[in-house]
């Protein structure tokens, strides 16, 4: 019973180290290109596009509804352009834990992805908090006292870190407890039975994730860049 | 004894203890949701709000319990105690 990350081919050695194309490089490959494909294929289809929609133009318009009502009801008015950054991350890591059905590993139960998608929203919060606040950004380290500039730079660093580990291990112990139950049934009953933990594992906990991945990097931009002491 | 085996013992052992981590954020999360469920009887048409208000809260209540499966993890799969072996 094996689920760690396997290494598929081997590429070069850089120093010391070997580096490999391993598993979760080939799912995220895998997972872009499909969306990509699916962009793409909007894209061309989007001249055909009529006032009246009809069809896959209805999927389309209530997907950016759903993402425009999303971003309306998480950030202010300023920030709304913003929300094809959070669309696409809620997007990506959807794709990437659904991707556990169709017998890939989820790139989201690798922490590398997990920790990139959290310093990206890293980023974004200090980057928004800087462009918004400009002197009030200082000025929030050393509320209320100046006492507390330890406890808000530590309370800073453990955001993306909490986000991180949170999607990780939530996803990482679905592919756990799949694995043991693959292996624990013989192979006839390899076909239904190990459904129910895919309907809970993959479905629900994988879409509840994502979801609570985008809100709370909505929040976490938001109370950076705005006064909340005022 | 083989202090070996005696090292990956007690790590399988801690493993087993922090499952308790557990124990608070289970707690915790049958709380919002006892909560949640009173909130919606009293006012049925903010049933939307509530829900996704309390997804976030189990969520953040939640994180607690990952890490400690994450120290779990760690301990059976990566073995950092045998170092002191080598």
């Amino acid at each position: 019973m094996n689920f760690s990350n396997q290494n598929l081919w081997f590429l070069f050695t850089l120093g010391d180290t070997e580096i490999y194309i391993t598993e979760t490089i080939l799912a995220t490959w895998i997972v872009m290109a499909v969306l990509i494909l699916f962009a793409v294929f909007v894209r061309l289809r989007l001249r055909s596009f009529k006032r009246v929609p009809t069809g896959f133009q209805n999927i389309i318009e209530t997907l950016i509804e759903m993402m425009q009502g999303f971003v309306k009801d998480n950030l202010d008015e300023d920030m709304e352009r913003h929300g094809g950054f959070f669309f696409g991350l809620f997007v990506f890591i959807l794709t990437s834990n659904y991707s556990g059905m169709f017998g890939l590993r989820p790139p989201t139960s690798d922490l590398a992805t997990t920790g990139a998608l959290a310093m990206m929203v890293f980023v974004m919060i200090h980057g928004m908090g800087i462009a918004r606040q400009k002197g009030k950004y200082i000025k929030s380290y050393i509320e209320p006292a100046f006492l507390f500039l330890p406890i808000n730079i530590i309370g800073e660093l453990a955001k993306p870190l909490s986000l991180a580990f949170r999607l990780f291990g939530n996803i990482l112990s679905g592919v756990i407890i799949a694995t043991m139950i693959y292996n624990m049934l013989p192979i006839v009953f390899r076909f239904l039975l190990p459904d129910v933990a895919h309907v809970y594992f993959d479905i629900l906990v994988g879409a509840l994730q994502a979801y609570v991945f985008t809100v709370l990097s909505m929040t976490f931009v938001m109370q950076k860049s705005t006064d909340i002491f005022s | 004894m083989d202090p070996k085996a005696f090292v990956l013992g007690l790590s399988a052992l801690s493993a087993g203890i922090c499952t308790l981590s557990g124990l608070g954020s289970g707690y915790g999360q049958g709380l919002a949701a006892g909560q949640a469920a009173e909130a919606v009887g009293r006012q049925p048409e903010a049933r939307g709000a509530i829900m996704s208000t309390m997804l976030i809260g189990c969520a953040l209540a939640e994180t607690c319990s990952i890490y400690g499966m994450i120290v779990a993890l760690i301990l059976l799969m990566a073995n950092p105690f045998m170092v002191f072996f080598n």
